[in-house]
Order: C-alpha cells, then sequence, then structure tokens
C-alpha cells in the first residue's frame, strides 16, 4: 500500500477550497470566455457556469458546476449545488453547441444537485432526466473533466460525454459518502468506511471503464501546483478533441451512445452462458 | 385551511410510519389492514379491488409480477427476463448474499419485470418495477433489462409502457448503479427519436436514479394516487432545510399541481386509460 492516499483522504483532497475551481480553469484554458446565463424559463442558477470561448483558435462551449471559494461565494452559488434552472440552462447551452457544431467541454465538481424544496417543486427530477438524455444524443464532441467531487444525477447530468477525464485526486460517486452512509448504514457519520467500499477514485473507474484517463497530481493534490495542472489539462484536452477531429455528427453521437450501452456489459451474468 | 393542512400532515406521517412498520411484507398475509381507515379486508377480497381500499381509496403496494397480471390481457404476455443477473460490480459487503435472499422472496431475478403484451387489445412492451425486491433500486440488471426492453420496442414499433415504483439507484453497486441513468434516458432518447410512444406509470414510490432518468422521460406521464415522487428523498431534504416538510409533499397530486405529471389515474382505471392512450398512439410498422 505504502503511497496509496485512502478513498477518505481524496474525498478531503477532492473537496478542498485551495484546489482550482471550474472558474480558475475557464480562466487559464480559455480566451475571451463570455458567460451566458439563463434557462429562458425564468430564472438563471449561478451554480452552473456556461458560456462560450477560444480554445486554441476552435470556438467551444465550457460548462461547469460553480462552487465559489469564499464564504460568501459558497453561499451565493449553493455550494456547486446546481437547481433545476441549472440543468436546463447546461442543456441549453448543450443544444445551442450543437446548432453551431462547437465542442463542448463540461467541468464536474458537486456534492450533488440541491436537495431543497424548491427544487423538488422545480422539478428537479425531469430537469436532470433531460440534461442525461439531450446530452446522450448530441451531435458534437463533449469532453467531461471531473476536477473536485463529482456526487450523483447532479454530476452525470453534464458528464455524458464522448471521453470522460479525472484527477488523480478527484472522486466520482453515486452520491456523496455522507448520503450513502445516512442510506445504507442509517449514520452520516459512517462516511469515512463507506468512501472505501463506495470504489469512488480515479484508480477504481478506471479500472472499470467508466473514465477514459486519469490526469497525475502531486501527491497532495493539484491545489499545490495550479500552472501544472492548467498545462496538463490543457494538453489533454487537445489530445482527445482532436481524436473526434474527423468523425461526422452522427458518428460523434453514436460514438457515445454506445460506449454508455456497453459500460457495464462485462458486469452482468446472463445464466444462459 | 391551516386544519385540513395539518390534518393532512397528521394523516400522512401516521401512514409513512404504518407503512414503515408494515412494509410490502403484509402482501404475504391472508388479511391485512388498511394503513389509513384501518379498515380489515381479506386477502382475496382486496385482490378483486386491485389491492385498494374500497373504504378509503389507499392503493396498497403491489409486486410487479402482480402489476403484470393487473395490466396484460390474459394469456397475452410473454415475458423477456429472468436470465440476466448481477454479478456484484463494485464487490460490496453483504451485497450477495442480500440478492440472493430477495431472489428466494420474489422468485424473481431482480427488481425488473419486461415483455411483451396485450393492455385491451394493444400490443405493448410492457417494464414493471419491482419495489418488493431491494426497494426497485437500479442496478446494472434493472439498466440492462430496461434497455434491451427498449431496443426489443425499437426494432419491433411498439410503444413501451413502464410502471416505475422505485427508491432509486442501487447503492450496493456504486458508479454503476449511477451509469443506468445513462444508459437507460439515451435510449428512449433513441427511441422517442425515431417516433416511439412511450407512457410511464409513477407508483409508490419513483425516487432518486430512476425518477432523474427514464421514468420522468414519457411521452405521457401517469401517477397512482399518492405515490411519493421526487428526487431527494424527504429526509434529506428535511436535513437540509432543517424544517419538517408540509404534508403532501412530493405526493403524485403536488407533481400534476406542479406541472411534472399529467394525470392520476385510480388503479382500477389504470388499464383501461392506458388501453385508450396505447390506442391513440397506434402507428403503421415502418
Amino acid at each position: 500500500m505504502g503511497k496509496k492516499i485512502a478513498a477518505y483522504d481524496k474525498v478531503k483532497l477532492a473537496r478542498d477550497t485551495a484546489r482550482p475551481k471550474t472558474e480558475d480553469f475557464i480562466k487559464a484554458l480559455f480566451d475571451d470566455f463570455i458567460e451566458l446565463r439563463g434557462d429562458r424559463l425564468g430564472k438563471e442558477d449561478s451554480g452552473i457556469i456556461g458560456g462560450i470561448a477560444w480554445f486554441h483558435g476552435q470556438c467551444v462551449t465550457v460548462i461547469g458546476h460553480r462552487k465559489g471559494r469564499s464564504m460568501e461565494e459558497n453561499v451565493k452559488y449553493n455550494f456547486g449545488m446546481p437547481e433545476p434552472e441549472g440543468y436546463r440552462k447546461a442543456l441549453r447551452l448543450m443544444k445551442q453547441a450543437e446548432k453551431f457544431g462547437r465542442p463542448v467541454i463540461t467541468f464536474i465538481d458537486t456534492p450533488g444537485a440541491y436537495p431543497g424544496m424548491e427544487a423538488e417543486e422545480h422539478g428537479q427530477s425531469i430537469a436532470i432526466a433531460e440534461a442525461i438524455a439531450g446530452m446522450s444524443s448530441l451531435q458534437v464532441p463533449v469532453i467531461a473533466v471531473i476536477t473536485g467531487e463529482g456526487n450523483s444525477g447532479g454530476a452525470l447530468a453534464i458528464a455524458v460525454a464522448n471521453s470522460v477525464l479525472m484527477f488523480e485526486h478527484a472522486v466520482y460517486s453515486i452520491l456523496s459518502p455522507e448520503g450513502f452512509a445516512s442510506i445504507l448504514y442509517k449514520d452520516a457519520s459512517q462516511s469515512e468506511n463507506a468512501c472505501e467500499a463506495m470504489k469512488m477514485t480515479a484508480a477504481d473507474l478506471y479500472e472499470f471503464g467508466m473514465i477514459d484517463k486519469i490526469i497525475r497530481e502531486p501527491a497532495d493534490g493539484m491545489q499545490s501546483d495550479w500552472t501544472a495542472a492548467f498545462k496538463e489539462t490543457d494538453k489533454v484536452l487537445r489530445k482527445e478533441l482532436a481524436k473526434y477531429e474527423g468523425l461526422t455528427p452522427l458518428a460523434v453521437a453514436k460514438h457515445r451512445y454506445h460506449k454508455f450501452r456497453r459500460m457495464d456489459e462485462k458486469k452482468i451474468i446472463s445464466r444462459d452462458m | 385551511m391551516s386544519k385540513l393542512f395539518d390534518d393532512r400532515r397528521k394523516e400522512m406521517f401516521r401512514l409513512k410510519e404504518l407503512r414503515r412498520r408494515k412494509g410490502v411484507a403484509a402482501l404475504e398475509e391472508t388479511t391485512f389492514t388498511c394503513p389509513v381507515c384501518n379498515k380489515e379486508h381479506e386477502k382475496s377480497a382486496l385482490a378483486k379491488h386491485y389491492f385498494v381500499c374500497d373504504a378509503c381509496e389507499y392503493h396498497f403496494p403491489i409486486s410487479a409480477r402482480r402489476r403484470v397480471k393487473q395490466l396484460i390481457d390474459s394469456k397475452t404476455f410473454r415475458e423477456h427476463t429472468g436470465n440476466l443477473v448481477s454479478s456484484d460490480p463494485i464487490a460490496f459487503p453483504g451485497y450477495e448474499e442480500k440478492l440472493e435472499a430477495n431472489r428466494k422472496k420474489t422468485g424473481n431475478s431482480d427488481a425488473i419485470i419486461t415483455g411483451v403484451g396485450n393492455i385491451d387489445g394493444n400490443k405493448t412492451v410492457l417494464i414493471v418495477l419491482d419495489s418488493t425486491f431491494m426497494m426497485g433500486s437500479m442496478g446494472c440488471v434493472v439498466g440492462e433489462e430496461f434497455t434491451r426492453a427498449v431496443e426489443y420496442a425499437m426494432k419491433q414499433s411498439l410503444p413501451i409502457v413502464c410502471v416505475s415504483a422505485s427508491g432509486g439507484a442501487r447503492m450496493q453497486e456504486g458508479m454503476f448503479s449511477l451509469m443506468q441513468m445513462a444508459k437507460t434516458s439515451a435510449a428512449i432518447e433513441k427511441f422517442s427519436a425515431m417516433g416511439g410512444f412511450y407512457l410511464s406509470v409513477l407508483t409508490h414510490p419513483t425516487m432518486g436514479g430512476v425518477s432523474a432518468s427514464f421514468a420522468m422521460l414519457g411521452d405521457v406521464i401517469l401517477a397512482e394516487p399518492g405515490a411519493l415522487i421526487g428526487f431527494a428523498g424527504p429526509r434529506v431534504i428535511e436535513q437540509t432545510i432543517h424544517e419538517k416538510l408540509p404534508g403532501g409533499f412530493q405526493r403524485s397530486e403536488f407533481q400534476v399541481e406542479h406541472g411534472f405529471v399529467d394525470s392520476i389515474v385510480t388503479r382500477k382505471n389504470l388499464k383501461k386509460t392506458i388501453g385508450m392512450l396505447l390506442l391513440m398512439h397506434t402507428r403503421t410498422k415502418r
């Protein structure tokens, strides 16, 4: 084991406020970012940031969870927990990207979709369902980068991508460890134990074939060297985007469909065999 | 007005407590008591009433097998499920044993039954989630059986009727469960683009990863009365906002009021309503 970092410690690294946030990635990797706001149905949810920008001379749509850094920002952005309106905005921007043929790059960093009364009243379920479904058929390349914590349908709603990249100390899971422990052990304080069992680290998910590439980090996390993290992300993003350059729009959508269609095929046992 | 809400809220909490204690195990008994009005029912009499209390309209939870029987014209159902089993993909402690116990209890291989049959003479693919099998939770097998059923419907140009009853994603399969949301939603998206008709029926409960994927993607969405339907569970919301939820929150009636469900249909009228909707969406084979 030696150097291996425990899953629970990865959760702490992934949640560290000193870690670069979606806004920092946007500032560092893209030129002339123009933020596009609103779901066109009555609300702007800033827990998700979206817009268009240049990436090495190519116009792209960028979407990501926005946590903010200071307490004031955290509250303003609801700690990166989007409401339905955030997902509706994300889907609107993705459809817009498809119309204009630009690739979509998403940054995932969320404790999960917001579990509040208003979120339920405004259709959190259907907003996420429609984002997932809509994203699955987009005829432009989609690259998702999991930078911090990616929990539940709230993360997946902007992560149905052709290529899913993940930072070495990021975590990606079905639910927050606290929520998981609360459901399975009826005790949220068991979350530390839950982390190992949940198989939420980049190494686990790479082995499962759920992510396509692990972006390496120093032992104390990319928070110790932002510049290196941005440089590496820039490199892999360029490489991943290049993969889909020669493909027709339909082939890009098909590629994504089959990726998710077959992701678990080795994990189902047929009694016929 | 506020008294009305208070009464309703009290009733909901009492009901919830009773449901928790009784659960679906009640269905194994020969007589059982309505958790809302306390009326005693003989099982045979209740079965004739679609497992709905004739005094207060309370809809008892029913197994997927019974649901199929209630909806499909007799002798027309051809089942497609039965030969897929979970491989315990993240080697979760205690999961294998839990699966085995649920297989024994229900006689089914997982929390889903799919097949093809007629509803009032209209041929359709039918998908039913089974809340008696690990709360109808969605892991690889549920996601795969659902997707195969959708693919079959695409190939045969058939409509799809899906009756959901699920607590959400199956925690014991970790990220594999989360990925089922993408797989099933993508399949419905494809089916829809081909012009297929998808009717989603929400029953108690339809929550989390199931409601935030295929259950909410219906061309038409119906719900049984009083079903709990939502993304986050009531307990999680209460912990987040630090207050008690009002009575009726996230129930079918609430979902209609907020525009997420087309209509509430009692179990007694469900088959007839589905049959009518299927007939209205008949299409010639392409």
